[in-house]
């Protein structure tokens, strides 16, 4: 951190000389659940960003305060935080962003945003920010919770030594109380520096590690001596700390074994709380025995963590976010669809024909579809989130399920991110973000594409209907719906396992015990929720749309070219594979009869031409000992795209046109499909190898550019695919082959 | 007696805190010291974790850290906190002090 923070010292004198006005900072800091992000929207308006914290997928978001007559003030909403001790990376950022270290630019003021309903465990934080001499303003927020014993704000302004601001920022309430506060902060000289007496033995320790400190750090004796107490509080032989001095770790290392007799950490603590128990209760008006007990929270809670009850309404809940996610987005994505190939449709009438033209519509209109088209989900998705987060009830789906997601390593904020992966990867990838460690967010990443996403219903329809008897078992059960079934099960029970395993292996942490906090039920803001999917929408288009329209592109390419230079109209419906999602109608146009008449006379089609076409006869030698054949392989590849255009492709392959709306005559082209010996070139065990292959692959490649986009690493999509597509391989591979060993074909 | 042995509704006071290093300091941050008065909330339904009130804030932990909590039954009064809070962290006299900046 030294040299980063000496760099980051340098320019900023550079700025200040080449700039004398710049901006002032303010960081927005807070425990969880304290209404911070309310607060930050209530002061930032239109103007919040949201982007990443440097070499870590920690969202960062700032916006700028403007006020009459005053110059503009930038805001920076600081992830949530109990305390600045940090044992990991993200922790570390609260303390690097209110000082200013490992490149973070340093804040003018810090404002605190302080639970008014729980002041004891909020000021634990602000006495680590007062300890570090920084200008610090308190706004003490969600004051209207606690009216009947309110504390008082001058008390608590006394006490601490800085303004303190009531605020109610989920009404509007004391916002421009506090934004006078803030600007007037921001003008006074720098605050008095506070300090607290620790035990003695403690205080010989701090000075020896003061010497150990980098002289970046060493700005003030207050700030000098907090920083000894952060480190002493921090840094331990397994930490997970990043950019810490060697010399320092040393020293720090040093002095927890040489007191191992004593308790440093317990010895920080109860020292700050000590003074924190002997003023809070002075801050309130009426003297009460205990803390105000949440009656109205408690009695809520008895019905829906109720063993009985409980379950019935979460699981009532979560079916209900399913539904909408899987069924009522479905009118919005028709209409995107619609909206494509109508788009597509017009360019084609009129520009003229050509390369160009086929780029466009297929290409450029196709992939602008195949990012467009996952926005509904997306944003019901975080509809749902926003309010069960708001209300505090998926704290309590945490607090529901942790028992279940502990035995597969995930963490309970990873139930939602699961189910929706049920509906799609993309949106439930992006949802991972409700988890603060990285390492969870990763492991839940890697998992949730092997969950039952809506695009592979299509695909296995077909394959159960072209090679599986409508008969039933038993004369009851269809065989059919009991596959549909057995492919659910098996997909849960597969990620289930992979999220055990690849916890233990690929993205194996340091098991970190659960520490929850369930906090009162409190009506969803609906101006909150909308404003943050708007940002998660608008993130998504940015960042993981160019990656679709690329990897789009790539593939219409990879399908139309060569383009056939005695059959020019051909090369259209090759391409069409791709966006078949998006604009199939569009393809059916005149040239479909005649490529589907050319097959028929056994000529090649078009895409069997093409380099997709190709890799597909050149990975047959590959594919056989799953009992698929060079057709299926041009499928697969088409079904990167998305895993439903694997029917269109195949269509295309057999020379069929538009098989969106129904395949019955590819179904019979599957069912009629022989070997040269004459046999069937498709059978029922073909088609459950290709099932499974199909549940456990990566064909996807919206997935990927997602899980690109969160993790900021190549490594990550790139070790996604080659885990799941081996897995596929090697599972198919023993279906087939076991299923031959048994006796069927 | 430790924390994990506990019915719902009871109302402790820690007398130790143990557990691995960083949980065991992130607990102590979230108020849950020696002298602690803790009053167990409820359990979820599946029986793990357990939710607590501690000075008028949640906090939920999983039985398997809360049995490395040693708790005594019932409350103790403040002065006998003050004095289990003073031998926890051998406190001399504290306060707030201000020195020039």
């Amino acid at each position: 951190m030294t040299e980063l923070a000496t760099s980051t010292a340098a320019r900023q004198n550079e700025r200040a000389s080449s700039e004398p006005e710049h901006k002032p900072l303010a960081l927005l800091l807070g425990n969880p659940n304290t209404g911070k992000t309310t607060l930050f929207n209530r002061l930032t308006g239109q103007s919040a960003r949201i982007g990443n914290y440097p070499g870590i997928t920690v969202e960062r978001r700032s916006g700028e305060l403007r006020r009459d007559h005053a110059s503009a003030i930038e805001i920076v909403d600081v992830p949530g935080a109990y305390s600045l001790s940090a044992r990991s990376t993200e922790e570390q950022i609260a303390l690097a962003s209110a000082l200013g270290l490992a490149g973070y630019p340093r804040p003018d003021l810090c404002v605190v945003v302080v639970d008014a309903g729980q002041l004891a465990r909020n000021l634990y934080l602000v006495f680590q920010l007062l300890e570090l001499d920084l200008r610090v303003v308190v706004a003490l927020n969600m004051i209207d919770e606690v009216r009947d014993n309110p504390p008082s704000e001058s008390a608590l302004a006394r006490f601490l030594g800085v303004p303190c601001v009531a605020t109610d920022a989920r009404r509007g309430r004391g916002i421009s109380a506090l934004e006078a506060a803030i600007a007037a902060a921001l003008e006074s000289p720098p605050r008095v520096g506070m300090s607290i007496s620790y035990p003695k033995a403690l205080e010989r320790d701090l000075l020896e590690v003061e010497r150990a400190l980098p002289p970046a750090w060493a700005t003030s004796p207050a700030r000098k001596r907090a920083l000894a107490l952060w480190a002493l509080t921090s840094i331990e032989t397994d930490d997970e700390l990043e950019n810490v001095d060697p010399k320092l770790r040393e020293c720090c290392l040093a002095m927890r074994a040489r007191a191992d007799a004593r308790d440093i950490d317990q010895e920080v603590i109860a020292t700050r709380y000590a003074v924190i128990d002997a003023e809070v209760p002075k801050l309130y008006p009426r003297l009460e025995a205990h803390p105000p007990k949440r009656k109205t929270s408690e009695r809520v809670d008895r019905v829906l963590l109720h063993p009985v009850f409980g379950f019935v309404i979460f699981v009532a809940l979560m079916l209900l976010m399913f539904q909408s996610l899987f069924s009522w987005s479905d009118p919005a994505i028709r209409l995107i669809e619609a909206g494509t190939s109508g788009a597509a449709r017009l360019v084609e009438a009129h520009a003229p024909e050509g390369l160009l033209r086929d780029l466009i519509t297929k290409g450029v209109i196709g992939g602008v579809g195949n990012v467009v088209v996952f926005l509904p989900q997306i944003l019901l998705l975080f509809f749902c989130i926003g309010l069960l987060e708001d209300s505090g009830y998926m704290a309590r789906v945490a607090f529901l399920m942790d028992r279940v997601m502990k035995a597969l390593g995930l963490h309970g904020r990873a139930f939602v991110p699961m189910l929706s992966g049920f509906a799609c990867a993309v949106p439930a990838i992006l949802a991972t973000r409700t988890m603060e460690r990285q390492r969870d967010r990763l492991l839940t990443m890697l998992v949730v594409p092997l969950m039952t996403c809506s695009a592979r219903l299509p695909v296995y329809t077909l394959i159960i209907a072209a090679l599986f008897p409508p008969s039933r078992v038993f004369g009851l059960v269809p065989v059919q719906g009991l596959l549909m079934v057995a492919m659910y099960l098996f997909s849960t029970a597969i990620t289930l396992i992979a999220a055990g395993v690849l916890g233990r292996t690929a993205v194996k942490g340091r098991r970190i015990p659960l520490i929850l906090e369930l906090p009162p039920y409190r009506l969803p803001s609906l101006r909150g929720t909308l404003k943050m999917m708007l940002q998660r929408s608008s993130s998504f288009l940015r960042e993981a749309g160019t990656g679709i329209l690329l990897f789009t592109v790539l593939l219409w390419g990879l399908l139309s070219f060569p383009r056939p230079t005695n059959q020019p109209e051909t090369a259209a419906p090759a391409a069409a594979a791709i966006h078949q999602r998006v604009s199939a109608e569009a393809d059916a146009k005149p040239s479909a009869p005649s490529v589907g008449s050319e097959a028929l006379n056994g000529r090649p089609t078009a895409i069997e031409q093409s380099y997709g076409g190709r890799l597909g006869k050149a990975l047959e030698p590959a594919l056989r000992p799953l009992g698929f054949d060079w057709k299926i392989g041009v499928g697969l590849i088409g079904a990167f795209a998305a895993r439903e255009v694997f029917i269109s492709t195949l269509g295309l392959v057999y020379g069929i046109g538009d098989t969106k709306e129904d395949d019955a005559p590819l179904r019979d082209k599957i069912r009629a499909e022989r070997r040269l010996d004459g046999a069937h070139a498709y059978t029922p065990l073909m088609g459950l190898s290709l099932m499974v292959f199909f549940a456990l692959s990566c064909q996807c490649m919206s997935t990927l550019s997602v899980v690109y986009r969160e993790t900021k690493r190549f490594r990550w999509p790139l070790f996604m695919f080659t885990y799941m597509t081996s897995l596929a391989y090697v599972v198919s591979l023993l279906v087939y082959q076991g299923g031959r060993l048994l006796g069927f074909s | 007696m430790n924390l994990a042995q506990t019915r719902i509704g009871q109302v402790v006071t820690v007398e130790h805190v143990g557990g691995e290093g960083s949980f065991r300091r992130r607990l102590m941050e979230l108020g849950l010291l020696p002298g602690t008065r803790v009053e167990v909330v409820g359990i979820a339904p599946l029986g793990d974790p357990m939710e607590l009130l501690l000075r008028g804030g949640s906090l939920s932990i999983r039985r398997s850290e809360a049995e490395d909590i040693s708790v005594t039954l019932g409350e103790v009064t403040s002065t006998e906190r003050a004095r289990a809070s003073r031998d926890a962290s051998t406190l001399p006299a504290q306060g707030l002090a201000r020195s020039a900046p």
